[in-house]
């Protein structure tokens, strides 16, 4: 099994950055990894990783799966499992390196698939069928295969993480060696959770990635009220959540960007009372019906996903999170210090308000499968919003 | 002459290590260049030294410190002057969240916006008040368990023209000091227990004193700053939460 350490509680904080180039040009790994390694005191060494977009330009047409597994026989259970659900185009070992103090790693691959659906399905198959099936099997996958877990899903994207600090996992995954348009990076310091490899941030499912510094202490409540709607948490920690309450607010509900993000870090009654009606009807609305997608406790998250970079703080704003931009490029980071590492002159710095969302899109048709979740989205696609109606509120409250 | 180090290719715990030696030696003047991140300078430094920064330093600077007048050229990270007792430090850009958190003497001017939670824990004892002035906007619980000490916002060199002065949560739980506000606030940011009163007495007198040296700091016309209405904020008794169960 996995030797998973309980530590006593420590008190610190995690350290964040992402990066995003708005034209789609692609940013190298040695950027990032810049910015996190001046937060280096951030964490402890008990976890690193980065996400990168843009990775896998020749098949980004299928899910990347990165497969982490402690053992040969897990890998087969996968590699069965695959084949008998998804279309296999390529898979490969993921590189990696040598590094004196990564003691025994997990093995790593990647698969590049595509779901199968048996006839009566294909008929009916579109793209968000698609990722509706591929979300099914990354659950199930992690859920029932003993020892191997599936830690990035998406298209043209991938996750690298470990337990080491982030120079190591940088250096364990050969990260000098990718470039990507977007980047998100963490250096963890576990505080309530085991520092394990599957512990490590960032978190992903499809092409959402979620790096975080803080704790989300409503994880019960979100916990139980995303398994409501099928996702399963099975990695022990509690940013997992955020990873599928964007999936499910976003994509499956078609709520836009900013408007998911106030029901994660909705704003106070207070505030809601000295809004416009039109306004309170609404965000009155959504604390109601997304109650169990709240996200409570400190939190700065970065959040990443094909064509955009988000930064949010928790309402009252318990962790920092600073931003700048120069050119077409936009940085995030826990400190300003680490933008300047990699951007010494910035035109703008800024310190986002607590629980008002920083978003940064590209521009539109830049990189390939590009998505946009600016807008509310067409009737189709947000069907599963508006079938809510006929749910009782009561169970969606969580 | 003062010491002029080049610290980008240090890590902060040398860089504090070459400052208190040049210390011990008698150096009282230091010039950092090529600051960014380096955590805790001058923390826990009792010495009447000078000290000009240039770049962006670390969390917690001047943390602890008795004395040193420490002169920022950029903007400074979080917890800048915690529990700070004795010194200066004058800021030429913005800074982060909990600036002067648990203050007990001395001053931090900042020309700039600040973050959340500045002034924190703040107090004051005898000839000890710590002060601090915010040149810009400052975000929610400004001055928030308050317990002695002054700080004055002025709202004027700001980058967030959108946002109010100050955030929410003004002065929540404060029961002593005085928070001064060149403007108005909303009665619905300020904390229970807490009021908005028009200057009187010694307050102008104060504040000017207080502002003069402020616009020395920076090159301001004091004029240019006493030209819009002060107002104060400070708790209407002496334990104004001594009946409040739970909040």
């Amino acid at each position: 099994m996995w030797n998973i350490a309980l530590r006593a509680k420590e008190i610190s904080g995690c350290g964040i950055a992402g990066i995003i180039h708005r034209k789609g040009e692609l940013i190298p790994g040695e950027m990032i990894l810049k910015a996190i390694c001046c937060q280096y005191e951030r964490g402890n060494g008990l976890g690193a990783g980065f996400a990168a977009y843009g990775i896998y330009p020749e098949l980004a047409d299928y899910y990347a799966l990165h497969v982490m597994a402690q053992s040969k026989q897990a890998l087969v259970k996968v590699e069965e499992f695959l084949q008998k659900f998804t279309f296999l185009n390529f898979q490969e070992p993921i590189p990696t390196k040598k590094v004196k103090t990564i003691k025994n790693p997990p093995i790593f691959k990647r698969y590049f698939v595509r779901p199968k659906f048996d006839e009566v399905d294909a008929e009916f198959c579109d793209l968000s069928a698609e990722d509706d099936r591929m979300v099914q099997l990354v659950m199930e996958i992690n859920e029932t295969i003993e020892g191997a877990y599936v830690i990035s899903s998406g298209k043209n994207m991938g996750a690298f993480k470990g337990v080491g600090f982030p120079d190591e996992i940088a250096e364990f995954f050969r990260i000098n060696e990718y470039k990507a348009f977007i980047w998100t990076a963490h250096n963890r310091f576990p505080t309530n959770t085991p520092g394990w490899w599957g512990g490590a941030h960032p978190f992903t499912l499809l092409d959402w990635s979620i790096v975080h510094n803080g704790e989300i202490s409503s994880y019960g409540t979100n916990k139980r009220y995303l398994e409501l709607f099928g996702y399963k948490c099975t990695l022990l920690t509690d940013t997992e959540v955020v990873a599928y309450v964007l999936d499910f607010l976003i994509r499956k509900h078609g709520l836009p960007l900013e408007l998911a993000c106030k029901a994660m870090a909705p704003p106070f009654w207070m505030e809601i009372d000295e809004m416009s009606e039109e306004e309170r009807e609404l965000y009155t609305a959504i604390r109601i019906l997304y109650g169990g997608a709240v996200l409570n406790g400190p939190f700065a998250i970065l959040f990443a996903y094909n064509g955009g970079l988000v930064g949010l703080n928790d309402r009252v704003k318990l962790r920092p999170l600073v931003a700048a931009s120069k050119g077409d490029i936009c940085y995030m980071a826990s400190e300003e210090s680490a933008i300047r590492a990699i951007c010494p002159d910035p035109e703008k710095v800024w310190a986002p308000k607590a629980g008002e969302p920083v978003i940064v899109e590209m521009e539109e048709g830049v990189i390939p499968n590009q998505k946009s979740y600016l807008n509310v989205r067409s009737k189709e696609v947000s069907e599963d919003a508006l079938r809510l109606g006929s749910f009782p509120l009561s169970l969606l409250a969580g | 002459m003062p010491l002029d180090l080049e610290v980008s290719p240090f890590h902060y715990s040398q860089v504090n290590r070459i400052i208190r030696e040049h210390i011990l030696k008698g150096e009282k003047e230091f010039i950092l260049r090529g600051v960014n991140g380096h955590r805790y300078l001058f923390g826990g430094i009792s010495a009447k030294i000078s000290a000009q920064i240039y770049g962006t330093p670390g969390l917690d600077l001047g943390s602890f410190m008795r004395g040193p007048e420490i002169r920022v050229f950029g903007n400074v990270q979080d917890g800048a002057g915690n529990t700070m007792d004795e010194g200066k430090i004058i800021v030429h850009g913005m800074a982060g969240d909990v600036v002067g958190y648990a203050m007990r003497g001395g001053k931090i001017h900042i020309y700039g916006d600040v973050g959340y939670r500045v002034g924190i824990h703040m107090k004051a004892y005898m000839e000890k008040v710590p002060v601090i002035v915010i040149g810009g906007k400052a975000g929610d619980f400004l001055g928030e368990y308050m317990a002695g000490g002054i700080i004055i916002l002025l709202g004027m060199h700001t980058i967030y023209p959108e946002r109010p002065i100050a955030g929410l949560f003004l002065g929540t739980g404060m029961h002593g000091g005085a928070i001064y506000v060149r403007g108005k606030v909303k009665e619905s940011q300020l904390g229970l227990g807490l009021k908005p009163y028009a200057l009187e007495g010694d307050d102008e007198k104060l504040l000017e004193n207080y502002l003069k040296e402020y616009c020395e700091d920076f090159g301001l016309q004091l004029s240019e700053v006493l030209k819009e209405d002060f107002i104060k904020i400070t708790p209407y008794t002496h334990r104004p939460y001594g009946k409040l169960y739970a909040y």
